[in-house]
Formats: C-alpha cells, sequence, structure tokens
C-alpha cells in the first residue's frame, strides 16, 4: 500500500446552499490553516439563496501552492442531487464520504475508491431537537469525520468554533457535539484511510492572515481616504461595500462629532456613477463598486469623467458574462469593456491586483492615480479575488502622503495671479497632458469654470471648433501617455538565457505560479511577467520583445489583453499564444499546463517536450 | 453716470449675471434665468457658494447664462440628480442650483430625479417645462398633456406626468409651479426655495416659441397665460427684514423657512394650506381637470432633515478632510490583521 502524503490533501464537499455548509467549510479550512499548513479553499457557489448545488474545495499543499487543483481526493457526498456527477470526479485511489442514513443507490457506485459511511443525518437527530437548526448540524458531522479520517486534532476545531462563535457558547457547544459524533463515530468503526494525513507544523502559518479580497480592497479604499461610496448590490461586488459599511465606522474617527464619509446604496448603477462623478468633481475622493453589468450601465458617465477630466475609482470585480451570465463564477472578461468603456475614443487606466495584498494596495494608491491623472480608474478584480478565502502575508501599509495631482487651491491661485498667471483648466500647462484642476468651494476669482461633457476648449468654454476640440482629445491622450510611466509596473521573474515567457495578471498568477514549477520539472524552463496595470508600461513591452514565445494566460474566451498588445505593439503578436480559462472556475495549474504542451506541440512537433 | 445699486453683500445685479443666452428670441426659459438671476441678488446670496447643475436640453445649457463666477456643471442627459447629490455628499455648504427640462426630468432622468427627492438632497431644483424636445426639433415630452397638438399635426394621447404631483408624493419638502412669464410670482418662490434646506422643487410652465407655441399646444405662451390658476399671491421677507404690515390675519398663510426667512401667501380665491400634502395632491388634480395650471407654493414640508444631515456628515466637507482626517493608523491595520487571524 502507498504510504499517505503529509499535508497534501484535496477536498470537495458537495452540498446544497443554504445548508449551513458555508460555517462547516469556514471550520475545516480554518482548522487546516491553524495547524499550521499551506492551503486554500474555493466556494463554487450558486446564484441562489437555498437549495441548488453548491462545491467547496480545500487544498491543502506541502509545497504552498494556493490556487485550486482539478484532482480530487476526497470527495464529500453530501447533495443527492450532484452525486452521480460527483462520484466521478474524486480520482482512482481517492475516497468518498457520504451520508448512509438511508442505502447507498446501486448507482451511486464505481469502482476504485474507498466509500466511508457516515450516518450524519441519524446522528443529528439522535443529538439535536427538533429544529429549524438541526438540518445544518447534519453538515457539522462531515466536519468530525474527515478530522478522524486525516488527522486534525479535536483541540484545533475547539479553538476554530471558539474565535468563530465566541460570543455564542450555546451555539459552540452543539457544534461540537454533532463534530465529535462523527468523529467518534468513523473511530468506533475502525475506519482508516491511505491518502494523506495532516501534520501540524508549528508556526507554519505564523503571522499569515485569511481573508478575501474585496474585504481588503474596501480597507485599503478607507486608507487611500475615501470619503464618498455610492454603489448598487451586484454580485460579486457587493461585500467591498458592505464591509465599507462594517469598518468605516471602526476606522474612521468622528470630525465634529460626525462621520467622515458618506455611503450611499443608491437607486441603480447609473445613479452611482452621477453621484461619484459629482462627488469627485467636488473634489471628494469617490469611489462605486460593482462588477460587468454595472460598468455596462455606467458606461455613458464613465466617458463624462474622462472628458470632463474627474477623478472618480471604480472597484470591478469580474464575474462570468455576457449578460447576466454566471454572476458567482469568476472569469476576466471585462478588460476591454474596461479598458475602453463610453462611446467616442477613450482609454483608462486599470489597477489589476493579483493577491491580497496588491487588493489593499492598488484601493489605496487608486485614490492617488485618479487624482493626479483626473480620470476614472479601475481596480479590475474578479470573483476568485473578492470572494475566495485567501491565506496571506499581513497586509502592509506604505506610509505615503496623499498626491491630490494639480488641484489649485485659493492660495496658490493667488500666487498665480500675482505672478501674472491664468487658470485655464483645459490647458496643458506642463507639457504631461496633464492640466491644473479647482473644485467648488474654491472662492478665489479665477477659480471657478463650468465643466461639461459637450464640446469644450482649454478653458473650459463651449466650443464645437475642430481645433479646440483636437486639442482635448490629443490632450488627453498624451495623459495616458503620461500614466504609462506611472501606472504600477509589471512583476517580472526571470533566468537568463530562457525565452519562452509566460505573462499573466490578476488571480492566474497564483496557478501559473504553479503551473511553472510542473513545466520545469517536465523540462520546460519559462520566464514570467505579471501585468498590473493598463496602460502598458515600457517594461512589459521590453518583456514581450525579448522572448520568442509567449504564452499569455486570460480568463476570457476571446484573449481580451492579448488584443490590446497586438494592437499596441503589433511586432509581438505573432509569438502570443493564448492560455484561455474561461469555464468560470478558478484557474488551475493543471489546465494552464496541458494548455501550453498542447500549444508547444501543435506549434513545434518536433522539439516538444509533453 | 447712476451707482448700480449694491445689495447686502455688496454685489450688483451684473455680479449675477453669466454669458449671453444663446436660447431663441423670447424663450421662456430666459425669462426663468432672469428671475433666478434677481431671487439670488434679492436674497444676498454669494455666488462663489453656488454650484449650478444641469443635464442635457435647451434648458440645461441655461446655468451657462447667470452666475457666472459660480461652479457649473452640464452633466449627462437625465444625471444631475444623481451627479447633485454626489456633489451635495461632497460639499454640503454649497448651494446646488439644478435647472432641467421636462426631457431630461420626466423621461429619461426620472428615476434619478425620483430617488433624489426620497433622499430631500438640499437643491432648487427648477424643471423649465415646455412639453417638448426643443434641442431635437419638436419631440413630445412626457408632460405633454392629453390632446396636446404637435406642430406637424400629431395629438399627443398618452397622459402627461405630473412633476408637481411627483414631488409632493416622493418625499420633496418644498414644491411650487409657477409660470415663466410671471416674474412678480415665480421670484419670491425661487427666493424661498433657496432659503429652504432639503429639496426644492420648481415646476415652471415656460412655452417653446419655437416647437410648441402653436394652436392646440397646451404649453403655448397663449394657452399658459389663459390657463393660470394661481393659488395666492407670493411675497417673500428676508430673514432681516420685519415686515408685518403685509400680513392679513386670517386670510393669509405664513411660511417660515430654515434660515428665518418667511414667505407670505396671499390667499386669492379659496383656503389653502401648504402643508397639507393630501390638500396638494387634491389641489393640483382638481386643476388639471379644468386644464389649468395650478400655481404657488403648493407643498412645504418643514419637518424633514436633508440629506447631508440624514447622513450626519461632519460640518468640514468631505472634500476639505485631509489624510489625518481620513487614514486610520498603522496600529489600527494591525489589529486587523490580528483580526484575520482568527
Amino acid at each position: 500500500m502507498d504510504t499517505p502524503a503529509i499535508n497534501d490533501l484535496n477536498i470537495c464537499v458537495a452540498t446544497e446552499n443554504g445548508s449551513g455548509s458555508a460555517s462547516s467549510n469556514n471550520i475545516l479550512f480554518k482548522a487546516i490553516f491553524k495547524m499550521g499548513v499551506p492551503c486554500s479553499s474555493k466556494n463554487m457557489f450558486p446564484s441562489n439563496i437555498q437549495g441548488l448545488p453548491t462545491w467547496y474545495e480545500i487544498r491543502a499543499s506541502a509545497e504552498g501552492y494556493l490556487s485550486r487543483k482539478d484532482v480530487i481526493d476526497v470527495m464529500v457526498m453530501f447533495n443527492d442531487a450532484t452525486a452521480a456527477k460527483d462520484i466521478h470526479r474524486v480520482r482512482d485511489g481517492g475516497l468518498i464520504l457520504y451520508d448512509d442514513s438511508t442505502p447507498l443507490p446501486a448507482n451511486l457506485r464505481r469502482d476504485g475508491v474507498q466509500y466511508v459511511g457516515l450516518p450524519a443525518n441519524k446522528l443529528v437527530t439522535k443529538l439535536v431537537p427538533a429544529s429549524p437548526l438541526r438540518a445544518k448540524q447534519r453538515n457539522m458531522v462531515y466536519v468530525g469525520a474527515l478530522a478522524y479520517l486525516f488527522g486534525i486534532d479535536m483541540e484545533v476545531i475547539k479553538a476554530v468554533l471558539e474565535d468563530t462563535f465566541g460570543k455564542k457558547p450555546a451555539v459552540i457547544e452543539s457544534n461540537l457535539l454533532c463534530i465529535d459524533a462523527g468523529y467518534q463515530y468513523l473511530k468506533e468503526k475502525g475506519v482508516t484511510q491511505n491518502i494523506a494525513r495532516l501534520q501540524e507544523i508549528p508556526n507554519g502559518n505564523k503571522g499569515k492572515i485569511i481573508t478575501e479580497g474585496n474585504t481588503v480592497a474596501a480597507l485599503g479604499a478607507i486608507y487611500g481616504g475615501v470619503s464618498v461610496i455610492c454603489w448598487y448590490p451586484i454580485t460579486p461586488s457587493s461585500s467591498i461595500a458592505e464591509s465599507l459599511e462594517y469598518y468605516l465606522p471602526r476606522l474612521r474617527k468622528p470630525k465634529d462629532g460626525k462621520k467622515t464619509y458618506a455611503i450611499v446604496q443608491a437607486e441603480d448603477e447609473i445613479a452611482s456613477v452621477g453621484m461619484i462623478v459629482g462627488a469627485g468633481w467636488t473634489g471628494a475622493r469617490a469611489m462605486t463598486s460593482t462588477s460587468g453589468p454595472g460598468v455596462s450601465l455606467m458606461n455613458e458617465s464613465i466617458g463624462l469623467a474622462y472628458y470632463a477630466e474627474i477623478p472618480c475609482v471604480f472597484f470591478i470585480v469580474q464575474r462570468g458574462g455576457p449578460s447576466t451570465g454566471l454572476p458567482t463564477r469568476t472569469q476576466q472578461a471585462d478588460i476591454s469593456l474596461m479598458y475602453g468603456a463610453s462611446h467616442g475614443d477613450t482609454r483608462h487606466i486599470l489597477l489589476i491586483p493579483h493577491d491580497m495584498n496588491s487588493c489593499f494596495d492598488f484601493a489605496r494608491r487608486s485614490f492617488d492615480v485618479a487624482d493626479r491623472f483626473q480620470t476614472p480608474v479601475f481596480v479590475a478584480m474578479d470573483l476568485d479575488l473578492g470572494m475566495n478565502l485567501w491565506s496571506s502575508e499581513p497586509l502592509k501599509l506604505e506610509k505615503e502622503p496623499y498626491d491630490l495631482g494639480k488641484r489649485l487651491s485659493a492660495e496658490q491661485l493667488e500666487e498665480w495671479a500675482k505672478a501674472g498667471k491664468k487658470f485655464r483648466r483645459y490647458f496643458d500647462q506642463e507639457g504631461d497632458g496633464i492640466p491644473y484642476r479647482t473644485v467648488p468651494g474654491n472662492q478665489h476669482r479665477m477659480a471657478s469654470y463650468f465643466t461639461r461633457g459637450s464640446g469644450h476648449d482649454a478653458d473650459a468654454k463651449y466650443s464645437e471648433d475642430e481645433n479646440d476640440y483636437k486639442y482635448i482629445l490629443d490632450r488627453l491622450r498624451k495623459k495616458f501617455e503620461t500614466a504609462r510611466k506611472f501606472v504600477p509596473k509589471p512583476i517580472i521573474e526571470r533566468e537568463r538565457g530562457v525565452k519562452t515567457g509566460i505573462v499573466c495578471y490578476g488571480s492566474s498568477y497564483e496557478p501559473v505560479r504553479e503551473a511553472r514549477d510542473r513545466l520545469k520539472a517536465r523540462g520546460l524552463k519559462t520566464n514570467q511577467m505579471l501585468i498590473r496595470a493598463l496602460p502598458l508600461t515600457g517594461e512589459v513591452r521590453d518583456f514581450l520583445a525579448e522572448h520568442d514565445t509567449i504564452y499569455l494566460v486570460e480568463q476570457n474566451r476571446d484573449a481580451q489583453m492579448a488584443a490590446i498588445i497586438k494592437d499596441e505593439q503589433p511586432e509581438v503578436g505573432a509569438k502570443i499564444m493564448s492560455v484561455l480559462v474561461y469555464n468560470g472556475l478558478p484557474v488551475t495549474a493543471g489546465e494552464v499546463v496541458k494548455q501550453i504542451f498542447d500549444a508547444a506541440q501543435s506549434a513545434q512537433p518536433k522539439t516538444a517536450t509533453a | 453716470m447712476a451707482e448700480a445699486k449694491l445689495n447686502r453683500i455688496n454685489l450688483s445685479e451684473k455680479d449675477y449675471e453669466g454669458a449671453a443666452s444663446t436660447m431663441c428670441r423670447g424663450c421662456g426659459h430666459d425669462a426663468i434665468s432672469a428671475s433666478v438671476m434677481r431671487a439670488y441678488f434679492e436674497s444676498n446670496i454669494d455666488p462663489r457658494k453656488v454650484i449650478k447643475m444641469s443635464g442635457i436640453g435647451c434648458s440645461s445649457k441655461t446655468p451657462a447664462y447667470f452666475l457666472s463666477q459660480s461652479f457649473g456643471f452640464n452633466a449627462v442627459h437625465g444625471r444631475m440628480s444623481a451627479v447633485a447629490t454626489g456633489a451635495n455628499m461632497a460639499n454640503h455648504t454649497l448651494m446646488p442650483m439644478g435647472v432641467s427640462g421636462d426631457g431630461d426630468t420626466a423621461a429619461i432622468g426620472l428615476g434619478n430625479f425620483c430617488h433624489m427627492m426620497r433622499r430631500n438632497v438640499n437643491i432648487t431644483y427648477i424643471v423649465e417645462n415646455n412639453g417638448v424636445y426643443g434641442l431635437t426639433k419638436g419631440q413630445f415630452s412626457a408632460t405633454a398633456d392629453v390632446g396636446s397638438v404637435m406642430k406637424g399635426g400629431k395629438v399627443n394621447d398618452i397622459p402627461a406626468i405630473d412633476l408637481a404631483e411627483l414631488a409632493v408624493t416622493l418625499g420633496a419638502t418644498y414644491v411650487a409651479r409657477s409660470f415663466s412669464g410671471d416674474r412678480k410670482q415665480l421670484t419670491p418662490l425661487v427666493q424661498g426655495a433657496l432659503a429652504h434646506s432639503g429639496s426644492a422643487i420648481l415646476d415652471v410652465i415656460s412655452p417653446c416659441v419655437t416647437f410648441n407655441n402653436h394652436e392646440g399646444s397646451t404649453k403655448s405662451l397663449k394657452y399658459a397665460k389663459g390657463h393660470l390658476d394661481p393659488i395666492h399671491e407670493v411675497d417673500f421677507i428676508p430673514p432681516y427684514e420685519n415686515i408685518e404690515a403685509d400680513y392679513n390675519e386670517g386670510t393669509d398663510h405664513e411660511v417660515e423657512l430654515h434660515d428665518g426667512s418667511r414667505i407670505i401667501l396671499h390667499k386669492l380665491s379659496k383656503d389653502y394650506d401648504p402643508t397639507n400634502k393630501a390638500q396638494a395632491v387634491t389641489a393640483i388634480h382638481a386643476a388639471v381637470a379644468e386644464g389649468k395650471f395650478l400655481t404657488g407654493l403648493i407643498y412645504y414640508n418643514p419637518n424633514r432633515k436633508e440629506f447631508a444631515e440624514e447622513l450626519n456628515l461632519c460640518d468640514t466637507p468631505l472634500a476639505e478632510l485631509t489624510q489625518a482626517d481620513l487614514q486610520p493608523s498603522a496600529e489600527d491595520l494591525d489589529q486587523i490583521n490580528a483580526s484575520f487571524t482568527k
């Protein structure tokens, strides 16, 4: 018999949503984290409140890989509706844990896996008085069973329960009762398995945190000085605004005994964007959070903010499109939508985080970028980053002064006046395409101007003159070129002599990191570039130019980033091979490796290393 | 040369002017602009404390034609209410003046308009209502009356949205209707709106002399003049004046505004209490049934907090807060990190 793998285990829990499994899965995941084992979780949940299938995958990885894994070692088969499919997702030699309160139908049997029965229903009926709670506690039983099977100490589970339900001892007790029942049941039956053991790693996760991108982005916005937030509920971005609602009163000291922020749940996304444009124009740091459908609705006012040069920040948590698409699944299919939002010639700045710390950092800095460039800025996230729990290094605050850009105070204007300088709102004074700006409330006699989304000249006067019009458009383009040197540079990992590059962005980073190790083990050395912003910086251009073969990993069907690159740097177009994962699930290293080998084989059949 | 008359903050009427109007000659909108300038002058308001907000359409162009010292924002079609709401949150010490039309407000921007009133955002919001799309040359708007005839002969058979009724129902706290040609009534109503804190909606019938001034139109100059149904005569008394003489016990109604100024409503034919919401709606319906425009201060509610107050915003405008006010400490972040280890 094989020896069990140590701290290498991929569990998939199949349940119905609304059945309490969110709690039990959370406890299971946090228990493994508390043991010091590197681990990650992915929640594949339905766009529904109760009764539809949901899968939660927990991966423990001794090597510290945190991406989703496509090989499942253990299936907790607790949803009859999906069981027939679920049994085939387990690898040969894997294990299926099922509720044998009623006999398992013959069609749910298969060869090559170990079946472990656990009468969760019966146990819970015995332990928990009839109540709505009872059904939910059924899922706690499998937590105990898995703890027994794979070696999670009950003391650790107790500690997690106390962390989770600290102020409700009755809840802790009742959950513990059910978890313990699952544990003891398998122990008494003497069930064993030989797949994996979880072993405590002292200080293994010391200092690390567990959090999700939406929470962290909200915190970043608070540290970045957001004061006006207008939003409309939409999956998967709502928890950004909800986190703001939670943290703002806790973190912001009152001023004059009152609030230093306004949060408004607007009547629709069209209103949210209108409000932040109004607030940004008036000089507040303003943001909205939404996903693709919201961006579609906001398009017109995004163009207004671009053309009238008004800072505002959009937190976009991408989900599966088009249309309503898959609201609870992940994708990166709104890159071109954000980059070119609104009619006419527009281009927008995107900050693209890839982990928890960059979600925090980019969220914080987005307001500086918006103020500096007087334009909409998109923080381009996705559901995998935003809503899944990630273990991460703790959040770090870079102490930097806020950059309000070229915003003139009344005092500065007075100095200008004394020096005989004129304030011209849309004039390129310094050759970088960024004009000076004043905000309402500035009472200097030179300060006021008329803002409009219609044609205007360098002095903000209404104009239909062809030269005035073209001046503004060209200057906006120049401003965008200035931003190219300012936005976050890519993260590059390279070895001398390696001519194959893998390029990715956002949540693809973690699976690509793992895929590179696997490719290397199979003889294909690669360099890596993580794109972190649009416009593409010079470093991106250089990396692309310096490699012979480029695999560009994206989570969309149409290779949207590749199209942007090919448009700006056509000479590298022929070298780019797209690796596209767009099934709505978080990318796996296995999928990346497979597509790269497939592409390598079809491109160079003689030298393929598979 | 005679010296220009100055108001109490030493500004002349000229200080309230703007760029030359580009409206058609005789347009009702220009008359409204004149009333607006007059109201600001009479109310001694510093134009630098005003922000002028508008959407798209002929009416939305007009803020460029008054108060040139104020910041102005000509936003996209139908979105002025949302943009003004955002501006108000960012700096609630400024006084937003919204100018919009019946297309901008009653059609494309209806949703945002309704929700702005629900929130009771502090704004003076004038709808220059002519029942027609002027800038796109003469299509019916959502305030065109049933039976009204378009220039080309087409008859409207879809009921009009009554913006005053909507405003009363949805939470606006100062609702008036007037006529562009009745400066005597309109100016004090605008002054009252400026003194009010909360959503003040003025639905002003403003005939379009180019596209909706013909026989058969119910918003033509001639028709409007002949169908006005004033509830009362309106006097505005600023807070620093103590005029009692004009007030007739029993027949006049006095409304006291937030800043201490007062509006005296001199009764005409019927008893009318503008703080009675049900009566306001009934009176609007009755006038519509007779094909008339009920004008005057239709509704007033002194008891609702305006939005910025409801949000409990600090006295310092959000737009003027500094990093010291806005950025929590590194120690706070340490505590958050600690909470994420559980």
